[in-house]
């Protein structure tokens, strides 16, 4: 099934729409409308998306966190929100960027249901607060984990080892 | 009461009062923990449930018993090495996620894939899914109160892994493939066991299916039970059998065809009403659908020819080159130790698992492993409407709804 929508059109409608909240485009491999956005708009630009009479991009595919030791101050943290319009067959993944020091972004669960376990698990794993979140706590670590196990300063193996140092392998 | 009973009841006084509960519907509200560990859930999930009699009042799911971090894992593997991890997701259907996996680094490598090469895997994923499903389905005869199909329909799924173990020589995590195609080739074994196997299962299936389709008790039981309407199962990011049973066409083999489904001639059967029944129904007219895919692929294919891309830099290369020649044995430890030039980039490739999307996000920073990978794990998103379907049951509907939604520990907590 073709996909009635163009990357264009609907960035061009996003920049109208809410122009300093919307960043650069990225480029991917497989064509994925990729894009940035300030992430004090998330829950204003995912609402304009679901509710848009053309787009209907109504289906959520995914949130995660990506965490960026090495980026700029305040962009170290990154969620991604994969979307989905079921009509028309296409699909958009927008990227916020959050400091560190205060991860905090609006959630969305009044838009999708489906929000809420994904958001639990996005701050289980790198400690992304969701604001107006019915149940924000932690889903598949226990409750007296005191640290967000997927950012990068920890390691899966112990940090001290030197065998198995990835300069020795090609990174 | 009559004289008798009454009578009956003075002799036997005491004895009443031990062998029942005195305790009637009269709005006391119990909280009862179904699991962890518990038969009637087919892996370890626990429901924290506010009852009233039988009637279920309210449902809290705790996951996570079985959590193994496999998104931290994968930042740690080689690209070859997460094939396994996959294989732990939804272990009724490991040839699934094995498969969408090593598609995933196909995309983000830019490699292309021999047609032949491609029917393989189509005949290799519709037998996955039909030995989900048949586990799923089975198992919703069991919980109902028929274990006779799901002894017979053991049997079929159990002629699935042999033909898996020629394959890739294991049967329950299969670790099939490599990223590229497969390590050898279909065999003769195969070719004579898939035969059979094509002949003769639908007729044993319908067998099966003559016994729950339209059986009085199990229709009683699964109508109406555990129903969500499309909406709200669009809401909760409903995909697969589930979703379509509430009547939404969605399914990826169609919507974005991966490894040539656009060749394959067959229909997406849908329910209407998004209750166990339909999605029961589903289930079993998706077997069919598959059987009709295999055969159309299996007449297709090619009895000879390739079995892998021809993509040195990423498929591992013969073992007879590599204890034989100096550039087999290079081309063999670069690729273990990750000196290959993986792109840099992010990919999101999505298959049709068993339970639907099952989707693979990739962010490639070209080294040997991901710099973030994570799965979207059907089961984990879709079972958070699991308290909204069981409201106001009582607790055996609860545990059929569960099995019809096939809820898998393993994917369910990754």
């Amino acid at each position: 099934m073709e996909s009635k929508l163009t990357n264009e059109q609907v960035l061009e409608a996003l920049r109208a729409q809410f122009a300093t909240a919307i960043g650069e485009e990225e480029q991917t491999i497989d064509n994925y409308l990729t894009v940035y956005i300030n992430s004090k708009n998330v829950h204003e630009i995912v609402d304009w998306l679901y509710k848009h009479p053309e787009f209907k991009i109504q289906f959520l595919t995914n949130i995660t966190g990506v965490h960026y030791p090495e980026n700029e101050k305040g962009k170290e943290l990154m969620v991604v929100y994969h979307l989905h319009s079921l009509q028309n067959n296409f699909r958009i993944r927008l990227k916020a960027f959050l400091p560190i020091e205060n991860p905090v972004i609006d959630s969305i669960v009044d838009i999708y249901s489906a929000a809420n376990w994904i958001e639990r698990e996005t701050y289980d794993f790198y400690g992304i607060i969701f604001n107006n979140h019915p149940n924000l706590k932690r889903i598949l670590n226990q409750d007296s984990m005191d640290y967000f196990p997927l950012r990068k300063e920890y390691h899966v193996e112990d940090a001290t080892r030197q065998d198995k140092d990835d300069r020795f392998f090609g990174r | 009461m009559s004289e008798d009973l009454e009578k009956s009841k003075i002799k036997n006084e005491g004895v009443l009062e031990r062998t029942f509960s005195t305790e009637t519907m009269d709005g006391q509200i119990a909280t009862l923990n179904l699991g962890p560990t518990h038969p009637a859930t087919h892996g370890i999930f626990q429901n924290i449930l506010k009852v009233d009699g039988e009637k279920i009042l309210s449902a809290e799911p705790t996951v996570g018993y079985i959590h193994r971090a496999f998104e931290k894992m994968a930042e740690r593997k080689s690209f070859q090495q997460i094939t396994t991890l996959t294989d732990r997701l939804n272990y009724c259907s490991s040839p699934l996620n094995n498969i969408g996996w090593q598609m995933t680094v196909e995309k983000l490598c830019g490699i292309e894939i021999p047609k032949r090469v491609q029917y393989m895997r189509v005949i290799i994923m519709e037998l996955a899914r039909i030995a989900d499903h048949l586990i799923c389905n089975s198992v919703i005869g069991v919980d109902t109160g028929g274990l006779t199909g799901f002894t017979w329909m053991f049997i079929e799924r159990e002629r699935i892994y042999d033909m898996y173990e020629q394959i890739c020589g294991t049967r329950l995590t299969t670790n099939i493939g490599r990223i590229g195609g497969f390590e050898r080739d279909l065999n003769d074994k195969f070719h004579a066991l898939i035969q059979d196997f094509l002949n003769t299962f639908l007729k044993r299936f319908e067998e099966y299916n003559a016994l729950l389709d339209r059986n009085r008790i199990f229709m009683d039981r699964t109508i109406g039970v555990g129903k969500i309407s499309a909406e709200r199962a669009l809401s909760y990011g409903f995909v697969g059998p589930n979703l379509r049973a509430t009547g939404i066409d969605y399914d990826v083999r169609v919507h974005s065809p991966y490894c040539s489904y656009e060749d394959f001639d067959f229909d997406i059967p849908v329910g209407t009403e998004g209750d166990t029944y339909d999605r029961f129904q589903v289930r079993q007219e998706e077997v069919r659908q598959s059987i009709r895919i295999i055969k159309q692929a299996y007449e297709n294919l090619p009895k000879e020819g390739v079995y892998h891309a021809d993509t040195p830099l990423f498929y591992l290369p013969p073992k007879e080159n590599v204890y034989n020649t100096i550039e087999g044995m290079i081309n063999h430890f670069k690729q273990v130790y990750g000196e290959m030039p993986y792109p840099v980039g992010e990919v999101y490739h999505s298959i049709e698992g068993g339970n639907g999307e099952l989707g693979y996000y990739l962010i490639s920073d070209g080294g040997r492993s991901p710099y973030r990978l994570q799965f979207r794990r059907p089961c984990f998103i879709y079972y958070q409407a699991y308290p909204e379907m069981i409201k106001g049951q009582v607790l055996s509907d609860a545990v059929i709804t569960l099995s019809s939604l096939n809820v898998i520990a393993g994917e369910l907590d990754a």
